[in-house]
């Protein structure tokens, strides 16, 4: 094994990866400023990826050796860097246009019911489409349907709002040994499904929930119990003997709504978690606690109430950096709002902000 | 029903695992999955796939999700006859529309839906490589080609006849 | 007559069977390949510049040579009988009168490519055909031809007959291994190209039937002589099923240097249009090539005759030519309604996308619907506008060329006959009556004298 290393360049930015890296995963290590959206990849699950078609890039050279551009749009998390390569994401007016068109087409069938879904607020198919998807939908037919199929007592499974990434399926396989559940029928009519109604219980099936990237798949324990914006995340561990027992504790006050797997900055799942720790342990006595999680300031999560660091600096990185992109909203509401003070401690704040927080009631 | 292959064709399922290599036995399904529609009512019902994937030491989901994906394969029950009558492009330009409406009238059904008496299905199908001798349907086996009002008339006649001669 | 290397014996009586086979001069080629060494038949196959059958016309002696071979792990050779794009039905022909002339082409192709397992994938509807091939099999073990150590070479081969259950989408390589391995026919992701990991993640060629029936020809005449029949890239014969509106639908052997009208009209061919009526358009490769209206049918837009071959029905891109495809030749006379035939077109795509990528799964549907509204009057005219839009965003996007072969035909048929479809919308009850007719790209030949 040579460890030569490949340079790629990735909307203007160099960087040097090992061979066998996607580029998905070298836009990654250079930030968030040239990563692609991905919908269905997910670095921890073999097979993953190539599904949704939202992260294609333009590989405008192929490498310093054969150095004639891609034909076509290739699916980043699929295809490895060569040596010299140089990508478009956000810079390539093409990849813009056809991500426009494939979230458009992620959102037809979708029954668009975030009010009264429990993966608002953090569905990554609301931020792929603030992110890059078109404010309305030329789509004048019904969407389409799914009859219901109950999957027992902890995972609520809504099919209409599946985009049929096959990172459950994958996560079955992987973590569980002997998957109960999969995609029936084939094109539009495809489905998740055991076919049978049976009751999905083996030890680590909770994963499904969090490697979910929309509302298809969600956790019964939490059904309708709270908005996950009103929660607080802490990060908190217990002597568990089936997994690692690191967790993420979704609280509001001392009580625990819900208990996920810890995700990163690419809203992975860090350690896989089992469903005792998932669905049973649900007080504080419970576990651990280590102290509030380190959220993106984009979230919504963040907003209003809860973060540690929400408050004075500039979100540089989501303004400035990302080449010829302008934001579609300004996102520090801070700098300019007459109600959410600077320097005000927002996670000091018990419950959500009020007129009160910032002095505002008597002026 | 008592879901079992005869001897006779538990040795042609057998002989096709034997085509594929040691450990490779799922690649088996489809084929076997022909045989037991055959055997078991023209349809695949879960306990039927459940001892298919017992056999070849599959996940009852990955037989289902095999199942389901192919139109030739039925999960749901359906008649004796299943006349899957092609209606693409080049069948349409040589009027399936007109055969595919005389049949319903005919039958008094619609696309996808079996005669109260269990006889006929009628399953619109999507090209089945018959495009020179259109319009067409597959009934079993065997294709129908170059339809007319009259030729399915005799069609429905000699399923009817065949049906009686069985009971 | 043209030249006719595959359907030569296709008359003959009882051609279906080793005996008459072998008594007009078949398994020669076997015979002739197997004293050779491997390298010189893939060189053979080479030199005669033979490109696929299936579609996409890749060049066969590059995709064998593609093939890895690395050390103690079996190759594998699938023959990919799932034909099922709309307008084709050649293999089915070549299988169910002239099975030993696959089979040949297998043994010899098996023997080039080193496979001692060899698949022949054929779609489940072709059910009666298995048991055709399966018995042209056992003929050909019977006499030597297949088993262990043939014609006392040492090379083993075995050729079964895999029977898929109907899904067009498993005529994609990927997805017939998927599908051959037991699976839902989902389109793998490429690289890994099926040279390297194909059938069990084993180094695997999938070629059409008809490609490797050429195989026989090519190995009797020699890749060079071969190489000289048709022109340019376009070497040798190639089947057509012609169907549609024309009097004697069939499939025929060309040698690729006859001009498009001459297909239609000749009696040798198709033996014109029914009923005196003019043509309208067609479909030269399938239901996925671009739909050509009559007047840039006979003539490219340079005013050359336009052959039926790979380059000239190519000519002028997707702007003004189309592509010879799989050899589906589809014809529509005056009395066709194209936007009908789109939407048959579509509902086929959407019926048979497997679903796996979203621009393919969601847009296909959309599409279908669209057309469906327009066609029973009830269209508006921005879906013409957006139907653009929708098949822009699927080709070129997907994992497989479904996507692109459903974008293609809902392009063309706007592309060249726009007016139609604005017809249609603006002439709702109209339009539920009668067809639209023959209008600007009428049939450039003279109209026929009344009967």
């Amino acid at each position: 094994m040579s460890d030569q290393m490949f340079k790629v360049t990735i909307d203007n930015k160099t960087i040097e990866v090992p061979p066998g890296t996607t580029i998905l995963n070298a836009a990654r290590m250079i930030g968030p400023e040239v990563a692609p959206p991905a919908m269905c990849y997910y670095s921890k699950l073999k097979e993953s990826g190539g599904k949704c078609r939202t992260c294609l890039v333009e590989v405008s050279k192929g490498s310093e050796k054969d150095p004639r551009p891609m034909p076509k749009l290739v699916a980043s998390c699929r295809t490895t860097v060569m040596d010299g390569m140089e990508v478009k994401n956000f810079t390539s007016p093409k990849v813009v246009e056809a991500r426009k068109g494939i979230v458009e087409m992620l959102l037809i069938n979708h029954p668009l019911d975030c009010p009264v879904c429990d993966q608002a607020g953090e569905c990554h198919l609301q931020d792929l489409s603030y992110e890059h998807g078109t404010e309305e939908t030329r789509y004048d037919f019904n969407r389409r349907t799914f009859e219901k199929e109950d999957l027992g007592p902890y995972v609520q499974l809504h099919m209409n709002r599946c985009i049929l990434c096959y990172r459950c399926v994958f996560t079955a396989n992987q973590l569980t040994g002997k998957r109960e559940h999969g995609v029936l029928e084939r094109g539009d009519h495809a489905e998740i499904s055991t076919l049978l109604g049976k009751s999905l219980e083996s030890e680590f099936i909770g994963n499904i929930i969090d490697v979910c990237p929309v509302g298809a798949l969600t956790d019964k324990t939490f059904r309708f119990k709270n908005r996950v914006w009103f929660t607080k995340p802490v990060d908190a561990h217990r002597d568990c003997p089936t997994c690692s027992g690191k967790a993420r504790l979704w609280m509001r006050g001392e009580e625990v709504f819900r208990v996920t797997a810890r995700k990163d900055q690419w809203g992975e799942v860090e350690d896989w978690i089992c469903n005792t720790c998932r669905f049973e342990k649900k007080e504080t006595k419970d576990w651990v606690v280590e102290g509030p999680s380190e959220i993106s300031r984009a979230s919504v999560i963040s907003q209003g109430h809860y973060a540690g660091n929400v408050g004075t600096e500039k979100p540089q990185v989501f303004i400035d950096k990302i080449i010829g992109k302008q934001p579609k909203l300004l996102l520090d509401i801070h700098s300019i709002s007459d109600v959410n003070k600077k320097g005000v401690t927002l996670s000091k704040i018990d419950g959500p902000a009020h007129s009160d927080d910032f002095g505002l009631k008597n002026k | 029903m008592n879901i079992q292959f005869s001897p006779e064709k538990l040795k042609e399922v057998n002989e096709l695992i034997s085509h594929y290599p040691e450990g490779k036995q799922k690649s088996a399904l489809i084929p076997i999955l022909h045989i037991a529609q055959g055997e078991f009512g023209g349809w695949l019902d879960a306990p039927v796939m459940d001892y298919i994937a017992d056999m070849l030491k599959l996940l009852p989901i990955e037989v289902y999700e095999v199942a389901t994906f192919y139109s030739m394969l039925n999960t749901k029950p359906v008649g004796t006859y299943v006349f899957e009558v092609c209606r693409t492009g080049p069948c349409m330009l040589n009027g399936s529309d007109d055969i595919i409406d005389y049949i319903k009238n005919k039958l008094g059904i619609n696309e996808g839906e079996t005669t109260p008496d269990g006889l006929f299905t009628l399953k619109p199908a999507e090209c089945l490589g018959a495009c020179g001798y259109a319009p067409m349907m597959q009934l079993g086996k065997h294709y129908k080609e170059h339809l007319t009002r009259d030729k399915v008339d005799a069609i429905i006649d000699e399923c009817r006849k065949n049906a009686a001669s069985k009971n | 007559m043209g030249v006719k290397l595959l359907l030569e014996h296709a008359n003959v009586e009882g051609i279906r069977y080793y005996d008459t086979y072998r008594r007009v001069g078949g398994y020669r080629a076997a015979e002739k390949a197997l004293k050779m060494s491997t390298a010189d038949v893939v060189e053979e196959v080479k030199k005669s510049g033979l490109r696929g059958r299936g579609g996409a016309g890749f060049p066969t002696g590059m995709k064998w040579s593609f093939l890895a071979k690395p050390e103690g792990v079996p190759r594998h050779l699938v023959c990919n009988a799932d034909e099922s794009e709309p307008g084709t039905f050649k293999d089915r022909y070549l299988m169910e009168f002239l099975p030993h002339l696959l089979i040949e082409g297998l043994l010899i192709s098996s023997y080039a490519l080193g496979s001692n397992h060899t698949y022949i994938y054929i779609r489940g509807e072709y059910a009666w055909i298995v048991d055709i091939l399966n018995q042209a099999i056992a003929e050909a073990k019977n006499n030597g031809w297949l088993g262990k150590n043939i014609l006392g070479t040492g090379f083993d081969c075995e050729i079964y007959v895999h029977r898929g259950a109907g899904a067009y989408i498993c005529g994609e390589e990927t997805a017939l291994i998927e599908s051959l391995e037991g699976k839902r026919g989902n389109p793998r992701m490429k690289p890994p190209f099926p040279a390297i990991q194909g059938l069990w993640m084993r180094p695997t060629v999938v070629n059409n039937v008809e490609t490797l029936a050429a195989v026989v020809p090519i190995l009797n005449m020699g890749g060079d002589e071969y190489a000289k029949i048709g022109v340019g890239k376009s070497t040798g014969t190639k089947l057509l099923s012609a169907c549609g509106n024309i009097n004697k639908p069939g499939v025929y052997e060309i040698d690729m240097t006859i001009p498009v009208e001459e297909f239609i009209y000749s009696d040798e061919y198709c033996g014109g249009i029914p009923k005196g009526k003019r043509l309208k358009a067609c479909i030269p490769g399938g239901s996925s090539v671009p739909i050509v209206p009559a007047n840039l049918l006979f003539k490219t837009a340079k005013g050359e005759t336009r052959y039926m071959n790979y380059e000239s029905l190519s000519d002028g891109g997707f702007a003004t030519g189309t592509m010879m495809g799989s050899g589906g030749f589809i014809v529509l006379d005056e009395d066709q309604c194209i936007v009908r035939n789109t939407m048959t077109l579509a509902r086929f795509y959407n019926h048979e996308s497997c679903g796996q990528c979203s621009p393919c799964r969601e847009g296909t549907g959309w599409m279908y619907k669209i057309l469906k509204n327009i066609e029973y009057g009830k269209g508006k005219m921005s879906d013409i506008d957006l139907l653009w839009g929708i098949q822009k965003t699927i080709d070129g996007t997907t994992i497989c060329p479904l996507g692109d072969a459903a974008a293609w035909p809902v392009a063309a048929a706007i592309r060249h006959f726009r007016d139609e479809f604005e017809w249609h919308i603006n002439n709702p009850d109209e339009s539920q009556k009668h067809n639209f007719g023959l209008a600007h790209y009428a049939d450039p030949r003279p109209v026929p004298a009344a009967v």
